[in-house]
């Protein structure tokens, strides 16, 4: 069967999480929400934790998780008006060593601590792949819906949402859909390492792009290929899979502000 | 210009919004009628923009009632800043909050004079430019009531007097409600139909005529603003 290579399920589901990380990762960079992102991913270790005890998919587990942490700061945002820099740090790093101590005490059960710091293709299963799938498309169709109300909050609030939009409530759905793709991508790309897919290609597509749209197709290609070339580099030069795909994108991201960028069509020059 | 029996768009009673124990405006009683221009004046950090966030439903206000009779509503605020990492042509910006065509877009850019800049990038325009293609997305959707917060400010002179004059010809065309939040007390007095004058609270409203006669806004602006005023009602008497 062609699923049972391990390589192939790993390509489908880091083609798929590439593809969604873009129009995601563009709003992460253009809401600033990259401390915000970081902090969510952390606190998916404890999501992680209680996946492994319960044996259910750690997909669902840290959804649950890093939802609930998605919802308690978007709670915070409220009401401190900008949540801040220190606060941020504060939560993320402590939630990952809350998670690490408790992964070594629970020393029964037996992690690959590295795979879920930086990511393993050999983890990837078939219910992984309906689940990145699946989720995948549901999460594109919700930002689809919350697209414009989204944008708008995004370049200004009190315009949203004195102009019969409702920014907040479209803020608060998609923070909960973006700690639904940590959940999904921590196989592939770790726990450490989840923001800088969601980032990095956003950063290269800004460089050579002239709208919100063009830039999410350019991230979304963006993270497609080095996704791609990623898990390949893992396979031949047997690297962990996390750090391969975002050295990849960061090539690609070196080159969109070098002259050579005049050779992608299209382009923003 | 008989205004009577316009529909009541927006009525504020005794609103007051407070803040960690400070009230930043209060006892605010205002209306806005359709086709009228109310002004709004007052010193920096008197509640201008305060209000409008009140007129807007932005703010809830801590007592007393905000009511709006619309929901067809169009702001300009003080203060945008786009994002350098949102790349945002004039184009796309103009479709912010609506459904309008290319044409309407089209129009309303060319009625603010910057029909060529469509395809730039809002990063690239120029403070002047930027005012110009704010005023074009607020009056492009037709509201019923429009809330303009300093809306031409880096607009140079001869460009803020045919803007002004945009406004109020927006203001009968559409037959639309317009607050509007100025520091240029010309066009205050030529042009609109009431003024308010905010320091925390109204301290004098009426139309223009009264206001410059009244004892508060003389406190507030100074003999010398009234006077500036006065040599403005001539100024269409000499051409060139």
């Amino acid at each position: 069967m062609l699923f049972d290579d391990f390589f192939i399920r790993a390509l489908i589901v880091g083609i798929g999480i590439a593809i969604i990380a873009g129009p995601f990762g563009c709003f992460v960079v253009w809401k600033r929400l990259s401390y915000f992102g970081e902090t969510l991913s952390h606190s998916s270790l404890l999501g992680v934790v209680l996946g492994y005890i319960f044996s259910i998919n750690i997909s669902i587990t840290v959804f649950m998780v890093s939802g609930i942490v998605a919802i308690l700061l978007f709670l915070l945002n409220e009401k401190t008006e900008l949540t801040s820099d220190s606060l941020l740090g504060l939560l993320s790093h402590s939630s990952l060593s809350i998670g690490l101590l408790v992964v070594g005490y629970l020393s029964y059960i037996r992690f690959d601590m590295m795979g879920l710091l930086f990511g393993d293709i050999l983890a990837v299963t078939r219910l992984d792949m309906i689940i990145v799938w699946v989720c995948g498309g549901l999460f594109i169709f919700i930002l689809y819906k919350i697209w414009k109300s989204l944008l708008a909050g995004t370049v200004n609030r009190d315009i949203a949402s004195s102009e019969n939009m409702s920014p907040r409530r479209s803020e608060l759905i998609y923070m909960i859909l973006l700690s639904g793709i940590i959940a999904i991508s921590i196989k592939i790309i770790g726990i450490l390492l989840i923001t800088g897919l969601l980032i990095i290609p956003a950063a290269m597509a800004r460089n050579i792009s002239n709208n919100p749209l063009q830039m999410i197709l350019i991230s979304i290609t963006v993270g497609v290929t080095s996704v791609v070339a990623g898990l390949y580099t893992s396979l031949t030069l047997n690297t962990a899979s996390g750090p391969s795909i975002l050295v990849i994108a960061l090539v690609l991201f070196i080159i969109s502000l070098t002259p050579l960028k005049r050779l992608i069509p299209g382009a923003n020059k | 210009m008989a205004k009577e029996h316009n529909k009541i768009l927006l009525e504020l009673k005794d609103a007051g919004v407070n803040r960690s124990n400070k009230w930043l405006v209060r006892n605010i009683t205002l209306t806005v009628s359709e086709g009228e221009i109310l002004t709004i004046i007052g010193p920096n950090g008197s509640g201008k923009s305060t209000t409008a966030k009140i007129a807007l439903g932005i703010l809830k206000p801590d007592v007393g009632s905000a009511i709006l009779h619309t929901n067809k509503i169009a702001y300009v605020p003080q203060n945008l800043a786009i994002d350098w990492t949102l790349p945002l042509r004039v184009l796309d910006f103009m479709r912010l909050t609506n459904k309008i065509t290319f044409q309407e877009i089209a129009a309303a850019l060319d009625m603010t004079g910057v029909a060529p800049l469509i395809n730039k990038n809002m990063r690239n325009l120029s403070g002047g430019e930027f005012q110009r293609v704010l005023l074009a997305r607020a009056i492009a959707t037709k509201p019923d009531l429009l809330i303009l917060d300093e809306p031409v400010q880096g607009v140079d002179f001869t460009g803020e007097i045919a803007l002004y004059n945009l406004i109020n010809q927006v203001s009968s065309d559409l037959n639309c409600g317009t607050i509007l939040i100025s520091h240029d007390l010309h066009f205050v007095m030529s042009t609109t139909d009431n003024v308010i004058c905010l320091n925390g609270h109204i301290c004098c409203s009426g139309t223009p005529k009264t206001i410059i006669q009244s004892k508060e806004f003389i406190d507030l602006f100074g003999a010398s603003a009234a006077q500036t005023l006065s040599p403005y009602e001539h100024d269409h008497d000499h051409s060139h």
